[in-house]
């Protein structure tokens, strides 16, 4: 008898902040650090008497969102108030979606979406004290910067079976959204936030385990540690004949510790009920029409037509498409180039390797000195040989320290492809007598014996000689 | 013009007084603040009042600067708005209400805030952290409510008008009782923004006024879709100052259900005065041309239950802000967060307030939910359908205001249920969202016990939405006919 083999099933349920104007239900303007409390009104202070407004900003957006996921698109929603007592809560009661969100079903990649809908955020607690957290310090403050900024909650179905697939499919959506243009998407700052609903079952059967919440991991690094590390915990508990509690979990990426925020038994009754100071979100044809045609292209899209209509080999498609910002470098750079224009395949190479290289972790390559047609020009000129790949990468740090002309570079720095064969033949010469033991070995047919020379070529044309031309010049002159 | 010829001057006439030159805004301003300064202990109406008139009266504006009195519950900044709860003592919001802004700048400055019972739940006033209003016809009795001490102010002669809010029956039941006009709008029709909310889905602000037109007048300036409010609506024409002197082609219906409620008025029959008077204006109404009609509102014996449950549970949300964390009072010494929210709230909120707290959580809890809350919505439906049913054949419905005078201070206190009954006849109407108007009708006489006689008597006509201007001029030919003089109230 063989043991049981558990499958995980995992759910998640993501919260983007969207970059409109102003927040989800007052003309306030959204807070990126400002000082606490200065981006308040009496709305998003629920100071007595004030009353919200939807963001018909936020609406589009959730309806863009609604799109890109292929979901259905209630012509009418509602907003219901979630009733809890937190400081962070300043009316006591969130305005968020119940039964009737503005978008239902859908699916991204492999996995199927089960709602989307708008709600407020929560304002900000800082604990003062030592530890900085809630248990042991001193006092808590609240700022309301963030109290009211629109959110966009996105509710997977249980399609996920592994920590590995739940981090991929969340970077799919991120870039997705990003693309979308309405939410910064940003693990750390905060907009975008991840809660993942995981359970275990064996394999092959249909009913799903009791499941655990686990909230608020705040980097694709832990979403994947926080799911493997409760996936182990379950594991055990099940392996040892015990019974999963259905509670609401925190990771502490820390100690990898998984604690207990609350049982099933502390749940809220959050008392929901339609908000009675708003009237319910109508979508007519226009705000469809409007929501459409702000679409772009989606990365899957993307994907397929770099594949297929540029060329590209699938990594580097799949690369370009789904690192939206080097995507858009790419086709910035095709879109600029002149003659010599680069191979595109090429060009992918050059964005994909030596120039994220040199760039700082996570910078945009629209964000550095290098201009999408400099760096289209000095591709095209390395493909065309009237640049050496290594003189090409000495122009590229330049670039990328001090941007600028590429052609201007190698014109400067003397940097072009040497095209008299005769001072590269004296250079090889030269090369040749300074590594006679190297030499006799290439004629000896150890082809890998010329890299001394090839060196001794280099440095000699500071880079400029063509690696193909310096080896074919080694073995003339040595006759093989 | 001599200062004690002010005082009888409607609002509207004393526009018109100060546009000819012949009494200035300043005057009847500091003639009023003397008044409502000298009075105010004793019928105990006001928990603020304006020292000086405002800079910018607003003379040159419609309302020429007659001066104004609003209920506590409209925020009004740097100036206490405390709804009538200790939670919000000396609570002063850093923003003004739509409506009171819109007010001020038609020219009418704010002379005084109004006492209320807390967070406008009650119907004699009584349950204001504050202390109860007297009524100025009889300081034994109550002003009704919630919006008591408006009422009692108009009607004492200490201000030329007041605004109010209406949930239940707030502006038109307390107008009945001290024998001035109160109208409560269409829902949506008069911003919200401001008002310290009850009942998010009822609560309407309407003014309280010595006649007809004065109320037409105020309206006119209140009325007006709010960028702030998203449930506030374009009206759909200007609000006229009634003309009307007879009700030719006017057919008023009287509910057979609301006539006759039978057990669901145990306990509270309509009062044999009340039901005089109410049969004696329906008399002066044929006279002026009207045809009467028995219609059915048969949902509407419902309309109590269902407010009392839709109401609570509204505002047991409206009131989760009051937490002791922001402003308002906050209970000192407490443990931890659970304490200081039951501290601040257990010493900030009055009974009245904690028991509707307490229904409307119940209503809404999982498991309940249904059964209460939605059962009291599809109520709500069919009401306001029984009214749409009833429109087709009656151009407006009347009722007692009220089935009773005004009643003795503490003789309900003790139970709560009758003193809901006195929202009866005011309920109906708010649920479906339909402007009604309250009118005086005549007084009492003896014979509904002892000190019942001399009290005023409330008739209640109601409209479909948007009917105000209709509904003001039917209102303003029965005044006339009914001829009330509500000058013995004065102080």
């Amino acid at each position: 008898m063989s043991a049981v083999e558990y499958e995980p099933v995992i759910g998640l349920e993501i919260h983007i902040q969207l970059a409109t104007a102003t927040k989800m239900f007052c003309g306030c303007a959204l807070s990126f650090g400002e000082p606490p409390n200065t981006r308040t009104c009496p709305v998003c202070l629920g100071l007595p008497g004030s009353l919200p407004v939807a963001n018909a900003r936020a609406v589009h957006f959730g309806l863009m969102i609604g799109l890109a996921l292929d979901s259905e698109l209630a012509p009418r929603s509602i907003f219901h108030r979630k009733n809890y007592f937190y400081p962070d809560l300043p009316k006591g009661y969130q305005i968020s979606q119940y039964d009737l969100p503005l978008c239902r079903g859908g699916q991204l990649g492999e996995v199927r979406i089960h709602r989307v809908h708008l709600e407020e955020d929560a304002a900000k607690l800082v604990h003062v004290g030592a530890s900085g957290r809630i248990h042991g310090s001193d006092a808590s403050i609240v700022d309301f910067n963030r109290g009211g900024t629109p959110l966009a909650e996105i509710v997977t179905e249980p399609d996920l079976r592994s920590a590995e697939a739940a981090g991929e499919w969340l970077r799919l959506l991120r870039t997705t959204i990003r693309v979308l243009g309405v939410s910064d998407v940003n693990m750390e700052e905060g907009s975008l936030r991840c809660d993942a609903n995981i359970s275990l079952r064996p394999i092959g059967s249909e009913q799903l385990g009791v499941k655990t919440e686990l909230k608020n991991m705040n980097s694709f690094r832990f979403i994947e540690r926080g799911i493997r590390a409760e996936l182990t915990r379950q594991e055990k508990i099940l392996r040892d004949g015990g019974r999963v509690e259905q509670e609401t979990l925190h990771f502490d990426p820390a100690s990898e510790r998984i604690t207990s925020l609350r049982s099933k038994e502390e749940a809220h009754d959050y008392r929901y009920f339609p908000e009675p100071d708003l009237v319910p979100v109508a979508i007519d044809a226009a705000m469809l029409d409007a929501a459409r045609a702000a679409l772009p292209e989606l990365p899957a899209a993307r994907d397929a037509r770099f594949e297929r209509e540029i060329g590209l080999s699938a990594d580097s498609a799949h690369l370009l498409a789904f690192r939206a910002e080097l995507g858009d470098y790419f086709e910035a750079a095709l879109a600029a180039a002149v003659d010599p224009a680069p191979h595109a395949q090429t060009l992918a190479n050059w964005i994909t390797g030596d120039l994220l290289a040199r760039l700082p972790d996570g910078q945009d390559p629209e964000e550095s000195l290098v201009r999408p047609g400099a760096l289209a020009l000095l591709v095209g000129l390395a493909d065309a040989k009237r640049v050496s790949v290594g003189a090409a990468r000495q122009v590229l740090d330049r670039m990328v320290a001090e941007g600028g002309d590429p052609a201007a570079i190698v014109e400067a720095e003397g940097l072009a492809a040497m095209d008299g064969d005769d001072e590269l033949a004296a250079i090889v010469a030269a090369a040749l007598a300074a590594n006679p033991e190297a030499a006799e070995n290439v004629r000896a047919g150890n082809a890998k014996a010329i890299g001394p020379i090839v060196g001794h070529v280099m440095r000699e044309t500071k880079g400029r000689a063509d690696g193909g031309a310096v080896t074919q010049l080694v073995h003339e002159q040595l006759g093989v | 013009m001599s200062p004690p010829g002010i005082i009888d001057l409607s609002a509207a006439q004393a526009v018109a007084e100060i546009e000819a030159g012949r009494l200035s805004a300043a005057e009847i301003f500091a003639f009023y603040r003397r008044r409502a300064a000298d009075e105010a202990r004793e019928l105990n109406c006001f928990t603020w009042l304006a020292s000086d008139l405002p800079g910018n009266s607003g003379s040159q504006a419609p309302l020429r600067g007659v001066p104004l009195a609003v209920k506590d519950l409209f925020c009004t900044q740097g100036v206490p708005s405390q709804s009538g709860s200790l939670i919000l003592k000396d609570y002063r919001p850093p923003y003004t209400a739509t409506v009171i802004e819109k007010l001020t700048s038609a020219g009418a400055p704010l002379l005084a805030k109004t006492n209320q019972d807390e967070f406008a739940m009650g119907s004699s006033n009584e349950n204001s952290a504050f202390g109860p209003v007297l009524n100025p016809w009889n300081h034994t009795r109550v002003p009704g409510g919630s919006s008591g001490g408006s009422a009692a102010a108009v009607a004492a002669g200490l201000v030329p008008w007041a605004l109010g809010t209406d949930t239940g029956g707030s502006i038109r039941q307390p107008a009945a009782l001290c024998g001035i006009v109160g109208l409560k709008p269409t829902y949506g029709s008069v911003s919200r923004y401001g008002m310290i909310a009850f009942a998010s889905s009822l609560d309407q602000a309407g003014p309280l006024t010595r006649n007809v037109t004065d109320a037409a007048l105020l309206l006119r300036h209140m009325v007006g879709c709010d960028d702030r409010d998203a449930t506030s609506l374009v009206f759909p024409e200007e609000i006229r100052l009634p003309t009307a002197v007879d009700l030719k082609g006017v057919t008023l219906g009287v509910p057979q259900e609301l006539e006759r409620p039978g057990a669901q008025l145990a306990g509270a029959e309509i009062q044999p005065s009340v039901r005089a008077s109410f049969e004696n204006a329906l008399k002066l109404a044929e006279r002026l041309g009207a045809t009467i009609k028995t219609v059915q509102l048969p949902h509407a014996p419902h309309a109590l239950s269902a407010y009392y449950v839709l109401a609570p549970a509204e505002a047991s949300s409206n009131l989760a802000r009051f937490d002791g964390v922001r402003y308002g009072h906050r209970a000192e010494g407490a443990e931890d967060l659970l304490d200081l929210y039951t501290r601040t709230r257990h010493d900030g909120f009055g009974p009245e307030v904690k028991r509707r707290i307490m229904l409307g959580t119940y209503a809404l809890s999982a498991g309940y939910y249904d059964a209460y809350y939605g059962s009291a919505q599809r109520v709500r439906t069919k009401i306001a359908e029984d009214f749409k049913a009833a429109f087709e054949k009656v151009d407006f419905i009347v009722t007692p205001t009220s089935a009773t005078v005004a009643f003795e201070l503490g003789e309900k206190t003790s139970d709560p249920w009758s003193m809901y009954l006195s929202d009866y006849f005011t309920v109906p109407m708010s649920l479906a969202g339909i402007p009604a108007i309250s009118i005086p009708s005549g007084l009492s006489e003896a014979g509904d016990g002892e000190g019942a006689a001399d009290l005023p008597i409330g008739f209640q006509i109601a409209g479909p939405v948007f009917s105000e201007n209709r509904l003001l001029d039917a209102a303003h030919a029965l005044e006339a006919a009914i001829g009330f003089d509500g000058s013995e109230a004065w102080v």
